[in-house]
């Protein structure tokens, strides 16, 4: 019922927030249709794709990383409008508060990812099934799942608004170039191949790449045996984190 | 309802709350009052379970602050002294989220968040967010969200603070209807001595994180005779040592450039007062009189004003914090 009820909080935040939403779509499409058509003609990615079907995972896993750490923002808006007190407060375990402020934030990351695929659809950059769409959508919460939390282990830190998101900043960068989400992962050099591979980003969206447009770089299993892995350590973080805070 | 034994809050050298004993009674009104960075918020903090005291116990509708946390939550509700209200959401949504943290059934929330949305006077305003309430309103909501799961005890902190005096008179009106149609027991921190006159059936003076005085309002008063004289006069000092050997007064204390005198009979002792200050040579600035507050109360005891800091609470822990240092 808590969990629930916090959940219930975030989307009605999301839906009445409608400039986020339609922000939120801008920076992937821009990267989409700009840097996709720009290098559409000057690349060729195996399996004999097109450059911006390539990139079309990528920008959904771009538009679900931005959206779900950013949701920690929230946590840091309760905080300084002393919402979190209300909450803290009432006769109910961190853990649930954590939970409800997870499966909020990777919800509404997950309306926005499914919001950007359907007008990549419709602009005709990919083509895939509904049952590849209905395929993703494990894959789509788990990553923000881990990535809310990770948002949340942050804003338990931080008091600020502002800091928060140079915080993020200086760590979404990074996330996303070295994910694989512009470029294939097969033939990079040893050091940056190392890092990418370190990122679980990376196989988040090899298992997108892989049911929507096919060719992955990793066996599906692998891809979600590492993001269910990885949800749950940040999960856990997290709540550690909750219960620490203050 | 509450009963605490040797209370106490330390953070760090800083002993915020010491040793502090309370006994309030179901239904009653109980106010805490004292300056800013008394200890009040911090005394309230650990009675709601949001602070572990340092040592000492607390139990509060039966269960122990510090050991059922679970169990003291779901009795009490809480106002907190700064804003904690969700601005997107409307005034019945911010209801709703509450009684749903609390568990109640749907039908339940919905009578009982219609029933205290009158009691507020907020009934026309429920589908408004809460962003475009004016203070008084977000106040008036945040007091019915208090109440939303029928706690048994109610804690209000500093509930009127940088109100208007006409709001906080409403505010007041509001404590006291809910006190009496609820049967809740009310705990009060303020530090305007009229609101724990007006609010309270028993009152705390409390200060440096001891209470210093206890009883009703109308008693701590009448320990101050019928009246206090207050005189401006050219060397106070002086001045109220040349009163104390007359023995005219109860009592007598030197604050800033006036002096302060608890008296029986005022009417009758001002021009003796004024004759006595001329033959020693002192000037007469101005005299005022009235009867006594909870204001001269704390004067008395503690040879300051309730207001005298206008400093946040933490200023005020903070200066506490370094005057300890400093010795």
């Amino acid at each position: 019922m808590a969990i629930y009820t916090i959940w219930l909080r975030e989307m009605l935040h999301f839906i009445r927030d409608k400039s986020r939403i339609i922000g939120s779509m801008g920076m992937p499409l821009f990267f989409l249709l700009f840097i996709g058509t720009g290098l559409n003609s000057a690349f060729s990615v195996p399996g004999g794709v097109g450059y911006m079907e390539f990139m079309a995972p990528g920008i959904v896993g771009m538009i679900l990383l931005f959206g779900s750490i950013f949701s920690g923002l929230n946590v840091v808006a309760d905080k300084q409008f002393g919402f979190m007190k209300e909450m803290l407060v009432a006769p109910v375990p961190r853990s649930s508060l954590v939970l409800g402020k997870t499966l909020g934030g990777a919800s509404t990351a997950l309306l926005q990812a499914l919001l950007l695929l359907s007008l990549v659809f419709l602009l005709g950059a990919v083509k895939f099934s509904l049952i590849a769409l209905l395929l993703v959508i494990p894959i789509m919460f788990f990553i923000s799942a881990s990535f809310v939390n990770i948002g949340i282990i942050f804003a338990t830190r931080i008091s600020d608004p502002h800091g928060f998101q140079v915080i993020m900043n200086f760590f979404i960068m990074p996330l996303f170039f070295l994910s694989g989400a512009l470029f294939p992962v097969d033939n990079l050099p040893g050091w940056l191949k190392i890092l990418v591979l370190a990122n679980p980003l990376t196989y988040g969206i090899d298992g997108l790449r892989g049911i929507l447009i096919g060719h992955p770089t990793f066996p599906l299993w692998i891809d979600f045996t590492i993001l269910v892995v990885f949800s749950a350590i940040t999960v856990l973080i997290g709540a550690y984190a909750f219960e620490k805070m203050q | 309802m509450i009963d605490t034994k040797e209370l106490t809050k330390r953070f760090g050298e800083l002993t915020a709350v010491k040793s502090i004993e309370l006994h309030i009674q179901e239904g009653e009104i109980f106010g805490l009052l004292g300056p800013n960075g008394a200890g009040k918020t911090t005394t309230i903090s650990m009675l709601s379970t949001i602070l572990t005291p340092t040592s000492g116990t607390a139990i509060v509708a039966g269960h122990n602050v510090a050991t059922e946390r679970e169990d003291v939550r779901k009795d009490i509700g809480v106002v907190f002294q700064d804003p904690s209200l969700d601005d997107e959401l409307t005034g019945y949504e911010n209801l709703e989220f509450h009684g749903r943290l609390y568990g109640m059934s749907k039908d339940e929330r919905k009578e009982r968040i219609v029933e205290l949305l009158e009691l507020v006077e907020l009934i026309d305003k429920k589908d408004i967010p809460v962003k475009n309430y004016s203070g008084g309103m977000k106040r008036r909501l945040e007091i019915a969200r208090g109440l939303m799961h029928k706690p048994r005890v109610l804690f209000l902190d500093e509930p009127t603070i940088g109100l208007d005096p006409q709001t906080r008179r409403y505010i007041w009106k509001y404590i006291k209807e809910m006190n009496a149609q609820e049967r809740v027991t009310v705990l009060v921190t303020t530090h305007y001595m009229e609101e724990a006159d007006y609010l309270c059936d028993k009152v705390a003076i409390i200060d440096h994180g001891e209470i210093i005085a206890l009883d009703k309002p109308s008693r701590l008063k009448s320990k101050m005779g019928k009246s206090v004289i207050s005189m401006d006069v050219s060397k106070p000092d002086k001045f109220c040592e040349l009163v104390r050997k007359s023995k005219w007064v109860i009592k007598s204390k030197c604050v800033g450039d006036k002096v302060h005198l608890t008296v029986k009979d005022g009417e009758k002792l001002i021009p003796k007062l004024v004759i006595l200050a001329e033959k020693n040579g002192l000037n007469v600035n101005s005299i005022t009189m009235h009867s006594p507050t909870l204001e001269d109360v704390f004067i008395q005891l503690t040879g300051r004003h309730l207001r005298e800091e206008q400093a946040s609470s933490t200023d005020a822990l903070r200066k506490r914090f370094m005057a300890r240092r400093g010795h």
